[in-house]
């Protein structure tokens, strides 16, 4: 069975105020992005005769605002724009870098933020630095406003905490206090492009002046239903000098916060050791 | 209603608005050129290019190419007059089954018209979204770098 067109019916909101009405009368409606993901099963027959709220046209939700206290990214600002965004890059360079391994430069180009969150995969590439970087989601309905943490919005594999009727209309990235002294990004997928993640993960790090650990922020994907800050290992190291022994200890704390499983794109056991690696590789190289 | 341009002349389409954008390009406008391999985004051989950047026409209902320019790998040349990229591909044996080929050819145009490496490693990332199960891969790196070296010989 493939995609019949004849059997949906489209609703076309020109502006954020159209798009949340629409949806609070049609709350079964799909709500589609970039449909990079949304596309996939429709091709495939799956979302016959469904109702779809095309967010392409909400103009306003495209905008990218840099200002003092952080950068307000609007749901539709696709991966292609944040990689290449000067204020992200400089700010918020692990997103850049995690953007610019989602799919490839197709997909970049259409998949947004706002729909990669809204997709809730166990794998989205994205995920890690956001939860590093302690996003907040800016959601929208027509009964008004509100913001969550992203630790909030997943709510297990491709489920988000959504109330119906709640769209994404922009995910916030507070600034950092300064600089980190040190970042990582890493995504291992069977191959170096059009891949999706085996293990994905991002971190940063702040020393204290005689360096020790001041913050220690670590969240991987693919390794559990969402993304996970390791916070036992954060919480192991604070204040301690990064030494063979204390990076050791840290890694040997990840299940705490992880649980991979074994699926067709990996194993269990390669998804741990190659997650300890990565940390391991960044704390003590 | 959706109205499109396409390789620079004014369309319109009036059938169902969530028929893909592949679909209209190759059976309304009859630009059988665009190629649908696998039909989810992971082959790139429907790549064509909305508003100057490379998408995969198989994941874009018409109705989000409301408005926008579309190219597709008519718009490179004419079997009479090829453009330097064709050139490229035929010179140094870019296409074998020919299948992922229009792809490669609109990902590679995107690539280089918004400023991207003429060098190897800058095209392998490139095409990374485009699969082909023939060359290897290095016949098309040899045909985009031999067009580009074409293209300046020319300008000479």
């Amino acid at each position: 069975m493939r995609g019949d067109s004849a059997s949906m019916k489209v609703l076309r909101p020109a502006t954020a105020d159209e798009a949340v009405r629409m949806y609070a009368r049609a709350p079964k409606a799909l709500p589609v992005a970039g449909g990079t993901d949304v596309m996939v099963l429709w091709n495939a027959g799956l979302l016959n005769g469904r109702v779809v709220l095309d967010l392409w046209g909400v103009e306003e939700w495209r905008k990218i605002r840099v200002r003092k206290d952080g950068i307000l990214i609007g749901a539709l600002a696709t991966h292609a724009r944040l990689r290449e965004h000067p204020a992200i890059r400089e700010k918020f360079p692990l997103l850049s870098e995690a953007c610019a391994t989602v799919g490839a430069e197709q997909i970049q180009n259409r998949g947004t933020i706002g729909g990669n969150v809204a997709n809730a995969s166990p794998a989205g590439d994205t995920f890690p630095a956001l939860a590093v970087y302690e996003a907040v989601v800016h959601v929208a309905s027509a009964k008004g406003r509100r913001t969550l943490p992203l630790s909030q919005v997943f709510a297990g594999v491709k489920k988000t905490a959504l109330a119906p009727g709640e769209l994404i209309e922009a995910i916030f990235l507070p600034m950092l206090p300064r600089r980190p002294d040190r970042r990582v990004f890493r995504k291992v997928g069977q191959r170096a492009a059009q891949t999706i993640s085996k293990t994905v993960g991002a971190a940063v790090l702040f020393l204290n002046k005689d360096g020790t650990v001041e913050e220690l922020r670590v969240a991987f994907g693919s390794v559990a239903p969402t993304v996970r800050r390791l916070r036992a290992a954060e919480d192991a190291l604070k204040g301690r000098l990064l030494t063979a022994a204390s990076a050791e200890e840290a890694c040997g704390l990840i299940e705490r916060d992880i649980s991979p499983i074994d699926d067709m794109r990996s194993t269990r056991e390669y998804r741990l050791r190659v997650t300890r690696n990565i940390l391991r590789a960044f704390l003590w190289s | 209603m959706i109205k499109l341009k396409v390789n620079g002349r004014t369309r319109t389409f009036k059938g169902a608005p969530f028929t893909r954008l592949i679909d209209v390009l190759r059976e309304e406008l009859g630009l059988t050129g665009t190629k649908e391999g696998c039909g989810e985004g992971e082959c790139g051989a429907c790549t064509v290019l909305v508003d100057g950047a490379a998408v995969c026409s198989c994941l874009i209902p018409v109705c989000q190419a409301d408005g926008a320019s579309v190219e597709t790998v008519e718009s490179l040349g004419t079997p009479e007059k090829l453009g330097a990229l064709q050139e490229g591909f035929l010179k140094e044996g870019g296409a074998q089954c020919g299948i992922c080929t229009p792809g490669m050819l609109m990902s590679a145009t995107g690539w280089l018209r918004r400023g991207g490496g003429a060098d190897a490693a800058s095209l392998r990332c490139a095409i990374a979204g485009n699969l082909c199960r023939c060359t290897g891969y290095q016949h098309i790196i040899d045909s985009v770098v031999s067009s580009v070296k074409g293209r300046k010989r020319a300008r000479r």
